[in-house]
């Protein structure tokens, strides 16, 4: 089991790179480096921001007390809005979300049973939703139209006819619809 | 320049190749039973509707579902993989296992398992995927039988461990041969990773199955979920690499390029895969974004790796192309032996997998998943990786191996191309329809063609995704019709049976350091940046668990 040794063959262990793989480790190395860069200064400092840790709720009880007991859009500011979700096994609560346009919408969703999704097509609003907890993004919603939002997670029998949506009115509109 | 080296040539037994037999016997009845229910998917995205002609036996879309996932992605892969171990581990020592009733307990212990997580699944009290997220409760059985299935591995890997120990303390200055080497590393893996799934279980889904206690952590279940879930990709995905490196190099007539840099990516595998799970939770609420990020950056190390193989495989092929008489920047690919079927599987996987390991990349990629998380982009992405770097890949290895532990020939190398090429082309029209749907918005693990809010800009992809899926359908007949006619072909001549493959190292793998062959450093590394990377994070969930959500079973 050992080796003949030659007089070409250098005998001593090495790692035996050859330099265009070595070249080619640099290159991946920086590759990478540049990605996770990249991915950085979108998520700490441009607000291109996955959910985080926010807070837990009882699902048992997300009904009758706290802000999910009331689920709907409230304005906190102007052109600033809170929208809570409540979702269940086969539908979300409210159904139907109306904002104006420019509208920044902070939404904060919960499950009463299983595990759902929400992610509003066309936007980068994606979020698990986990019974026992709450999910929060915020969103400027800039352009006029009508946003599904779905769920994604499998919940049962029901999921496939499981979505919701949000509709992005003018300003004007929206001010008649509340008045 | 090369130096020869006397390598153990010792043949299987008769009683190893069918200890080997009845786990490719296992996995490849497996995959073609799940493989049916995929195509039953693809085909309902264009509203063409199957299940309900199999509906008293089948009972939705979702038990299906639960099927294709389990027997294909945990089954198929787990007792191919085992079985392909034990194969490389006895033929690489050039010895056999220490306590092959170790071994064949292991193997039992699997199959009990398989059959208790069956029996659920069918009578369709355990149609939960296979992600099995609580509070989606299954019966006990489901739970119990996968955790059988587990515990048989590990048995099936402490006889691997106790045949490595005993063949370095009869040779405690060679390098290991590279085959048994990384079959021994990668069952060490599998044994740090699924730490998760069987505290998952353990802890609560067991019990909670069996109401002892009435409710779950859902969000705890994900972690400790995920904490095995990435490490199980690479789990299935190394031994597919073992044949690139090891093997594949030797049928296309050349050698392995580096021995110490295959080495470096299987260490860096081990260390790096577990530490990785937060990228399935990047949107997930309860985990800071901290420590998500800190995942993200572990899972671009876990790329690095990857980008190794990716030399280091082509490079050993280009030797062997340009051995064969290949010319020129792309005359060597030409002159690889495309005609073998088990060649011509492992180079497509290795095509499809470049673009798997691209969407991988972008699923890892921290706030990009916003975009991607959960939609049918993810299926689409790992169909080009576990179904098909990986499966496709096995699919090649068993053209040889089938043959070799059954003493039989291929059947028709003719229809094994057949079925190769339209894995291939099946695939890409498949993954490619997915992808696009996915960056739609097109959710997964949904009955797309029942769905009411499908716009009709998504129906040309979801044919695409049909057809797809129907090519693979004709593809996995073929390859099951292959296998069976294989096995029960008439003995040949020895002289006509293949040989295990093993490639030889283009320098002498007794020159790559020594630090590059002990376990001892890299198993310490392995648990101290798991400590590290989930240590804190697991421990705030554990001491904050809530125990909360009830079970359901909305199905």
């Amino acid at each position: 089991m050992t080796a003949t040794p030659t007089d070409a063959e250098p005998q001593k262990e090495s790692m035996g790179i050859d330099p265009y793989e070595r070249n080619w480790i640099r290159f991946s190395i920086v590759l990478l480096g540049v990605f996770l860069l990249a991915v950085t200064v979108a998520g700490f400092a441009m607000g291109f921001q996955v959910p985080g840790e926010e807070a837990r709720v009882d699902p048992s009880t997300i009904t009758e007390t706290g802000p999910f007991s009331n689920p709907g859009l409230r304005e906190v500011a102007p052109g600033e809005f809170e929208a809570y979700v409540v979702s269940r096994t086969f539908n979300f609560d409210p159904a139907e979300i109306v904002v104006p346009q420019g509208a920044t919408v902070t939404i904060y969703v919960t499950s009463q049973d299983v595990q759902h999704g929400f992610k509003i097509t066309d936007t980068n609003v994606n979020m698990q939703v986990v019974p026992g907890q709450v999910s929060k993004l915020t969103y400027t919603f800039d352009r006029i139209g009508e946003f599904p939002y779905i769920c994604h997670e499998y919940c049962g029998i029901g999921h496939a006819a499981m979505f919701g949506r949000v509709k992005v009115v003018p300003p004007n509109e929206f001010e008649e619809a509340g008045a | 320049m090369t130096i020869s080296i006397e390598r153990p040539t010792r043949e299987l037994t008769e009683s190893e190749k069918r200890f080997v037999g009845w786990h490719m016997l296992v996995a490849i009845i497996a995959l073609l039973v799940g493989s049916i229910f995929g195509p039953l998917q693809a085909l309902q995205y264009s509203n063409v509707d199957l299940y309900q002609y199999i509906e008293p036996v089948i009972r939705s879309y979702y038990q299906g579902l639960t099927l294709h996932g389990v027997l294909n992605a945990l089954v198929w892969t787990t007792f191919f993989i085992v079985g392909f171990t034990t194969l490389v581990v006895i033929k690489g020592l050039g010895r056999p296992l220490t306590h092959p009733k170790v071994n064949w307990a292991g193997f039992w212990v699997m199959v009990t398992g398989l059959v208790m997580t069956a029996v659920p699944i069918l009578l369709n009290e355990a149609t939960v995927l296979y992600t099995f997220y609580p509070p989606l409760q299954a019966s006990w059985a489901f739970y119990l039988g996968l955790t059988l299935v587990v515990v048989g591995s590990w048995i099936a890997g402490v006889g691997f461990f106790l045949t490595y120990w005993a063949w370095r303390k009869d040779n405690p200055d060679t390098r290991s041969p590279f085959i048994a080497f990384a079959g021994v590393l990668n069952m060490a893996m599998w044994q740090i990773a699924t730490l998760g799934v069987a505290v998952e279980i353990l802890s609560m889904l067991l019990p909670w199955s069996l109401g002892l206690i009435d409710a779950t952590d859902p969000e705890l279940a994900r972690t400790y979920f995920w904490f095995t879930g990435h490490p199980l990709v690479y789990f299935w995905l190394l031994p597919a690499y073992i044949s690139w490196y090891g093997m594949l190099p030797k049928q296309a007539g050349g050698k392995l390029f580096s021995d110490s840099l295959a080495r470096l990516a299987f260490w860096l595998f081990l260390i790096v895969s577990v530490p990785v799970g937060f990228h399935h939770q990047f949107v997930d609420p309860g985990v800071p974004t901290g420590w998500k990020w800190i995942h993200a950056t572990l899972t671009y190390s876990v790329f690095f790796p990857s980008m190794l193989t990716a030399f280091t495989v082509i490079a050993s092929l280009e030797y062997a192309g340009r051995k064969r008489g290949g010319t020129g920047l792309v005359g060597w690919i030409r002159a690889l032996p495309w005609k073998d079927p088990s060649v011509s599987a492992q180079l497509l996987a290795g095509i499809l997998f470049l673009f798997g390991g691209i969407s991988g990349l972008t699923n890892a990629s921290y706030n990009l998943n916003l975009i991607v998380h959960n939609t049918a982009w993810v299926p689409g992405h790992f169909h080009l990786t576990v179904a098909t770097a990986v499966t496709l890949s096995f699919m090649g290895i068993t053209y040889w191996l089938v043959p070799h532990i059954t003493g039989k020939k291929l059947i028709s190398p003719r229809l094994a191309q057949v079925q190769v090429w339209s894995w291939f082309v099946g695939m890409i029209i498949f993954s490619n329809a997915m992808h696009v749907l996915g960056l739609l918005g097109a959710p997964r693990r949904t009955p797309l063609g029942d769905a009411p809010y499908v716009p009709e800009e998504w129906s040309g992809h979801l044919l695409r995704t049909s057809i797809g899926g129907a090519i693979l359908l004709v593809s996995v007949l073929i390859y099951g019709w292959v296998m069976y006619k294989t096995a029960r072909g008439p003995k040949v001549d020895p002289e006509d049976v293949p040989e295990i493959p093993i490639a030889e190292s283009l320098r002498d793998p007794q020159l790559t350091p020594v630090w590059l062959d002990r376990f001892k450093p890299w198993l310490i590394a392995a648990g101290v940046l798991i400590v590290v990377a989930y240590g804190p994070q697991l421990w705030d969930q554990i001491t904050g668990m809530q125990l909360n959500a009830p079970g359901w079973t909305p199905w």
